[in-house]
């Protein structure tokens, strides 16, 4: 490919003032891990088995963190689900000596596949360890193969995964919104996990937008980023339960 | 060499006191150069039983080795036993390790060279070789590592169409470029310096040897022209080896101190990095000359003034280690972080406490004996310790590794870690591999630096003072 046809094609596609980011309320979330099966089904997440799971290898691009708050009778479960948190200033772009992980135009933390040696520096340098390998190659027992999603890639041993805001379903909202000669609504781009989440736990939509729900939801006296101090600049966006939660 | 200098004769003047160590010092020997050749190239052609056996042991390993290793490509990286969040183990461990062992191949050749500590003379070849061959130990772990080695060329800045280029932000380019950078110019520096003795060697040798030596030797004449553009070329190397020397394992340790984990995340570890390179490297260097000593009967090349000033480098070495790893620990105390606290938690009392007071044992009881010149100059007490240091440097490397991968900032994602039969092996590949390539070196390449011998024979003599016959040393420039 020439450089000049290369940039033009990089130019066409920056999107104009887009920072994808996701709320999610600990009011609301109940621990049902509905997101979580959700995100397996969308993203052809593989299930690798009780045994690998209680060697820490379950490869959930979602999960749901329970913390118990108190001393028995007098105790509370605090639910956080936890995902790849988009970081501004994302550990993981840095270390990676392939730029498999890179940052796109849209503040989405991008991970390519097939560029990805597997080195798993990401992992290391992930202060939320949100990033999942493949320890083997992928099983899909079935019935499980036969509900693929054709739109995403299933992986290989050896390369790292995560969460990736469903850019699938990011890209197939915007590509009708352009063919009906539109802009993108807000709350129309639903990623796996807020669509399933039967409480409406998740907001998903564009912080840069005043307007967008996310955003304002994002300027809430609970909301908070999970280990902020770090300095990585999460476009994930908490809001703290309080005394509802069970 | 002529023979300019007045030498030490070993009259037993009535009125004339010799002490020990002028009377044992290697540099005031009075053979004659062909003898010195003979000490050398006599004990090359000798392989008694216990050389093959051990060499057959150690290839049986290393091929063992090998079948995990294809194993672990054949079936994915989940035989090698990490998980989320550690997922960093035994080879990082291990790679940490090789690299800091090949720091004291330029630590005792080039610094002392550029300090002309004459001492150094007859075990420089010894330490570069180690040098050599645990940077090519530690440079098979980028590959052992990687989830797809069949895409590990990925790392490599190589043009192509698409205009992929690696990341020189990441520490593991810093890491790859350093490392090649170091193995190739110790290489090189190993090699410069046996110019001389390849050439020795072609002389006095027939048959195969002769022919490997003529070739490797590259037309060495020993003419004046060719010791000064030698000596030349061996001054500038030392300098320039010795930048690189310190860069390598800062890179090796930013590989850890750029990341965010907690402990990880530190200024002190570069310097901390090195110094305990400096120390294991050293102290795998002490066990190696008591070894190759005993192995080849090089007593006389070897003697206990070397034994005893290694084992002196060995305990400033784990003296300066000790420091260090006290003013880390020491901020990471008083800053009391939850996570920290927890990690230090965990080394004292916890799961990891067996290996951190051992690995405290390991490093600190052999630095009390080494002040000890009784202890420096027997052998098997100095091979015994310096093992010693070494089992104890790699749980260090071990402990921050995957230990300090164990917990990070959300307790939800605390793990633990257990090694497979797959990752044990391929670690002992190295260390099998490592011996192995390092004995059959010893019996192919001349493993003393004889013409450094003679060269340091040059300046070295005696003058009666009073009734003590005692060392001079001449300047020669």
């Amino acid at each position: 490919m020439a450089k000049a046809e290369k940039n033009l094609l990089e130019n066409e596609e920056k999107a104009d003032n887009i920072r994808w980011g996701l709320v999610i309320d600990q009011d609301h979330c109940t621990g049902c891990q509905a997101c979580v099966v959700a995100c397996h089904a969308e993203n052809n997440v593989p299930v690798v088995g009780e045994e690998e799971a209680a060697y820490h290898r379950a490869a959930h691009w979602i999960r749901i963190e329970r913390y118990w708050d108190g001393e028995y009778p007098n105790l509370k479960a605090r639910f956080r689900p936890v995902l790849c948190q988009q970081c501004t200033e994302a550990p993981c772009e840095a270390v990676c000596p392939v730029y498999a992980t890179y940052h796109n135009d849209e503040g989405l933390n991008g991970q390519i596949y097939n560029r990805c040696i597997g080195t798993r520096f990401c992992g290391s340098a992930c202060p939320y360890k949100v990033r999942m390998y493949n320890w083997f190659d992928p099983e899909f027992p079935e019935p499980l193969d036969q509900q693929l999603n054709p739109n995403v890639t299933v992986r290989t041993r050896g390369i790292m995964e995560k969460c990736t805001f469903c850019v699938q379903r990011i890209r197939r909202v915007q590509e009708d919104a352009k063919a009906e000669g539109r802009e993108v609504a807000d709350g129309e781009i639903m990623p796996a996990c807020a669509q399933s989440c039967p409480t409406n736990a998740f907001t998903f939509g564009n912080l840069n937008d005043p307007d967008s729900k996310a955003s304002q939801l994002a300027t809430s006296r609970r909301a908070y980023r999970l280990l902020d101090d770090l300095g990585t600049g999460p476009a994930v966006i908490y809001l703290q339960g309080g005394e509802t939660n069970v | 060499m002529s023979d300019q200098v007045s030498r030490f004769k070993p009259e037993e003047g009535r009125d004339v006191i010799i002490p020990e160590d002028v009377r044992d010092q290697l540099l005031l020997t009075t053979e004659s150069d062909d003898e010195l050749n003979e000490h050398m190239l006599g004990p090359m052609k000798k392989t008694g039983p216990v050389f093959w056996i051990s060499l057959a042991i150690l290839g049986a390993i290393f091929f063992w080795g090998l079948y995990a290793w294809g194993y672990q490509i054949r079936w994915g990286f989940g035989v090698a036993g990490i998980n989320r969040p550690v997922y960093w183990g035994m080879y990082i461990s291990t790679f940490v390790f090789w690299v800091g062992i090949s720091h004291a191949g330029t630590m005792i050749s080039a610094v002392l060279r550029v300090f002309k500590a004459d001492w150094r003379r007859p075990i420089t070849r010894g330490a570069e070789a180690m040098t050599m061959f645990a940077l090519l130990m530690a440079g098979l772990f980028p590959m052992i590592h990687v989830g797809r080695i069949w895409k590990v060329y990925w790392m490599v800045p190589y043009p192509n169409n698409r205009y992929l280029w690696p990341n020189f932000q990441s520490p593991l380019m810093w890491d790859m470029v350093a490392i090649t950078t170091y193995l190739v110019g110790s290489s090189l520096y190993l090699y410069l310096a046996l110019i001389p003795d390849l050439g020795m060697a072609r002389d006095k040798s027939t048959g195969w040897r002769y022919q490997l030596y003529r070739a490797l030797a590259l037309g060495w004449r020993g003419t004046e022209p060719g010791w000064h553009k030698l000596e030349k070329a061996l001054g500038i190397f030392a300098i320039v080896i010795i930048p690189i020397f310190l860069s390598v394992h800062s890179i090796v340790s930013w590989d850890f101190a750029v990341t965010v984990q907690p402990r990880w995340h530190s200024t002190i570890l570069p310097i901390f990095f090195i110094i305990g390179a400096v120390f294991s490297g050293l102290s795998a260097l002490a066990s190696i000359l008591v070894l190759v000593r005993w192995g080849m009967k090089l007593q006389f090349f070897i003697r206990k003034e070397h034994l005893n000033n290694i084992g002196l480098l060995v305990m400033v070495a784990g003296l300066a280690w000790v420091y260090v790893w006290f003013a880390g620990l020491i901020v990471e105390w008083y800053g009391n972080m939850p996570v920290v606290k927890e990690l230090l938690h965990d080394e004292w009392y916890g799961d990891l406490a067996p290996f951190f007071w051992t690995m405290m044992v390991c490093n600190v009881l052999p630095i009390i004996f080494l002040m000890f010149k009784r202890a420096r100059t027997n052998p098997a007490l100095l091979l015994f310790l310096t093992l010693m240091v070494n089992v104890g440097m790699f749980i260090e490397r071990f402990l921050i590794v995957a230990g300090n991968l164990t917990r990070n900032y959300l307790p939800f994602d605390w793990g633990e870690y257990k090694p497979t039969w797959v990752s044990l092996s391929i670690v002992a590949m190295t260390f099998a591999g490592f011996i192995m390539f390092y004995m059959i070196f010893t019996r192919l390449i001349p493993y003393v630096p004889v013409w450094e011998v003679k060269q340091g024979r040059l300046r070295f003599g005696t003058r009666r003072v009073g009734r003590v016959e005692e060392v001079t040393i001449t300047q020669v420039d």
